[in-house]
């Protein structure tokens, strides 16, 4: 503990010099910027932004790339308070409950309470991660494919049995998401599925066009015409902050996502999404008025937003500690830290302390930098929502489109953006939950390897679900929710979801 | 989110339509699949994943379908905004086929222009001011500033 103190004194010797301390703030006004853009997430922020890097020491490098990440985790959350389009894939579940605050002139409130939730979330873990990496990196290294493929199952199965609509429509749209997930190269044969002579595809359907395409252009074309999008209300100056019966209705929610979000940001894969979809589900299930949800429900920014963050936090564990990427944007990060001629894991910690403890200091810095400059900027934010819906849904869709051709530079992606759009206003109009559909697109690949390269391991058994412990709890666990869940349904019980759904929540 | 609160209708109910539509995908999928290497129980081939996804998309839609318990009838979907929901899918449609022959700046005033002249039918001068900055200034702070590359027209812009 001592030791680990000091360490963290020349951490922050380091991460508090003048060039340090300005690549940090640097990094997370860019980050913050790139997270706001449609479609330009942490992941493109910071492909597009690591040539920039070559010239930089490795301290300032990480410095500046780990401060674009966590300021565009934060941006991600604005549009998708404001505009309800999800600036990144983990912001999805923050659009439904803080957009749904903003339609009721509450948008003040829902941003200063995504940023102190990411605040206090990022904090705590910080903590977490300074104090428990090697330990809890340990575990997380015990989990080979049969464990990955139970946590997925289990992780769609939570997400169904916690959504407020009917557990088999969740589960249809987490199939269809599962079904895009499997277009394009087939990773352990080499074989194309669902290419039909469309190059682009052979890489598989990105995240971002269709997470845009759904949450974003669809609520666009459902108040086309409206004049502005139903029941929106601008906020007065004094309605800028949360009320205190808000702060005290996030307190809860911010210390379970919190908690959640750094154990899942732990295991290697999309943590900070999959935080993000099982910290609201995790609220809504304890909630008492589980109808609120969808309707601006606090808990239902706070908790997701305390996740995404947590899990940020997370995730670098096993990449500081052992050199293993959680997920894309880490190991672009491990590839920036290589360029340097730093090899990231155990021997960073004991070869290069100044480097991995400045590193550490400076995101404690940098959360505090993005809470004092968010904060101030709430009130300039919401007053998007004074500019005529015309005006700005024309913008909307500008950045949609710029957003997602901007990723890849490839039109089809505008194409799939457009289909998506159209996919998700039919299936809204039709009483469907679309969140679902890019999880399942997210976890598809990962699902379909673990459950190959498992039954590679065993030879072709399916036992290997069943003798490793940890897979066979999880799996227990999912098939146990997922009866719980259709039971009422099948019985023909009305239980809570049913209820809400004859309701039209 | 749901959006309705219209009575439950036991006749032709929206969960009976999009379930029915769900299986149709479904069916679609599983003989689509079917064309790949389906490999064994053991050793799965190409088609086997999507093959055992879409029988339980096709499980989940009939469930949708056919237990679903009295939701509003399809008939109750107002279809108020459909026009303008498709002029603005051709806007997005125009800027996909004609971004990367007319460039992005020409590409995107068009759009723009088109929703708020056409669509909207807003005063031509706000119009052209608002459709030039978006399109001269998302350019700017993208191609510009982010560098992002981003499609030059035939002359250049």
């Amino acid at each position: 503990m001592v030791e680990t103190l000091h360490n963290l004194a020349l951490g922050f010797s380091v991460a508090l010099q003048p060039s340090v301390l300005a690549y940090a703030v640097l990094g997370c006004m860019v980050g913050t910027i790139v997270g706001m853009l449609p479609g330009l997430g942490p992941l493109a922020g910071i492909s597009l932004l690591l040539p920039a890097t070559f010239g930089l020491t490795p301290t300032t490098a990480i410095v500046l790339l780990a401060g674009i990440y966590y300021g565009a985790m934060y941006g991600g959350s604005t549009t998708s308070i404001l505009m309800r389009i999800p600036g990144e894939a983990a912001s999805v579940m923050t659009c439904i409950d803080g957009y749904a605050m903003t339609q009721k002139g509450r948008a003040g409130a829902a941003l200063a309470i995504a940023a102190f939730s990411s605040f206090a979330a990022g904090s705590v873990s910080l903590v977490a991660l300074t104090l428990v990496a090697p330990p809890l990196a340990g575990i997380a290294l015990k989990f080979g494919p049969p464990e990955y493929f139970g946590l997925l199952t289990m992780g769609l199965i939570v997400l169904a049995y916690m959504s407020g609509g009917s557990m088999p429509k969740t589960l249809s749209m987490a199939a269809l998401g599962l079904l895009l997930g499997t277009i394009g190269i087939d990773q352990m044969s080499g074989f194309l599925r669902f290419q039909y002579g469309i190059i682009e595809l052979g890489d598989g359907i990105g995240v971002v066009p269709v997470a845009v395409g759904l949450l974003g252009l669809s609520e666009v074309l459902l108040v086309a015409g409206s004049g502005a999008p139903a029941g929106i209300k601008a906020p007065r100056l004094g309605e800028l902050l949360p009320s205190r019966a808000e702060a005290r209705q996030a307190i809860g929610p911010t210390a379970r996502g919190t908690v959640l979000g750094f154990l899942i940001g732990l295991i290697p894969g999309s943590a900070h999404i999959i935080a993000s979809f099982v910290s609201y589900g995790l609220e809504r299930r304890l909630s008492n008025k589980p109808e609120e949800f969808g309707r601006g429900a606090v808990a239902g920014v706070a908790g997701p937003e305390a996740a995404n963050n947590a899990a940020a936090c997370g995730a670098f564990v096993p990449m500081l500690a052992l050199g293993v990427p959680s997920g894309p944007i880490t190991a672009v990060m491990i590839a920036a830290l290589l360029v340097h001629g730093v090899a990231p894991g155990p021997l960073m910690i004991s070869e290069q302390p100044a480097l991995f403890w400045g590193f550490i200091a400076s995101m404690y810095v940098g959360n505090v930098v993005l809470l004092a400059l968010n904060l101030p900027m709430v009130g300039l934010l919401v007053q998007m929502l004074r500019i005529p819906y015309p005006y700005l849904y024309t913008g909307i869709i500008v950045f949609c489109v710029l957003g997602v051709y901007a990723v890849n530079q490839s039109v089809v992606e505008v194409w799939i953006m457009v289909a998506s759009g159209l996919a998700g206003y039919l299936l809204r109009k039709l009483d469907f939950e679309v969140a679902p559909v890019v999880l399942g697109l997210v976890l598809a690949p990962m699902l379909e390897m673990s459950l190959r390269q498992s039954l590679a391991m065993s030879g072709g058994s399916y036992w290997i679900l069943y003798d490793h412990a940890i897979a066979r709890s999880l799996l227990i666990g999912a098939l146990v929710l997922l009866a719980l869940g259709l039971r009422p349904f099948l019985m023909r019980r009305a239980d809570w979801r049913t209820r809400l759904e004859q309701d039209g929540l | 989110m749901p959006q309705s609160s219209q009575p439950p209708s036991h006749g032709l109910t929206r969960n009976r339509v999009a379930g029915l539509a769900l299986v149709a995908i479904a069916v679609g999928i599983i003989w689509e699949s079917s064309k790949l290497p389906l490999g064994s129980l053991g050793n799965p081939g190409a088609g086997f994943v999507p093959l055992v996804i879409a029988v339980a998309l096709a499980v989940f839609a009939l469930l949708t379908a056919f237990l679903d318990k009295g939701t509003p009838a399809w008939r109750s979907i107002a279809w108020a905004e459909a026009p303008r929901a498709a002029g603005i899918l051709a806007a997005g449609a125009f800027a996909a086929l004609a971004m990367e022959r007319l460039g992005y700046r020409i590409t995107i005033f068009a759009s723009a222009a088109f929703l708020l002249l056409v669509l909207e039918r807003k005063p031509p001068l706000p119009v052209l001011s608002a459709a030039l900055l978006l399109s001269a200034g998302t350019y700017y702070l993208f191609a510009t500033l982010l560098r992002v590359p981003l499609p030059l027209g035939p002359w250049g812009v």
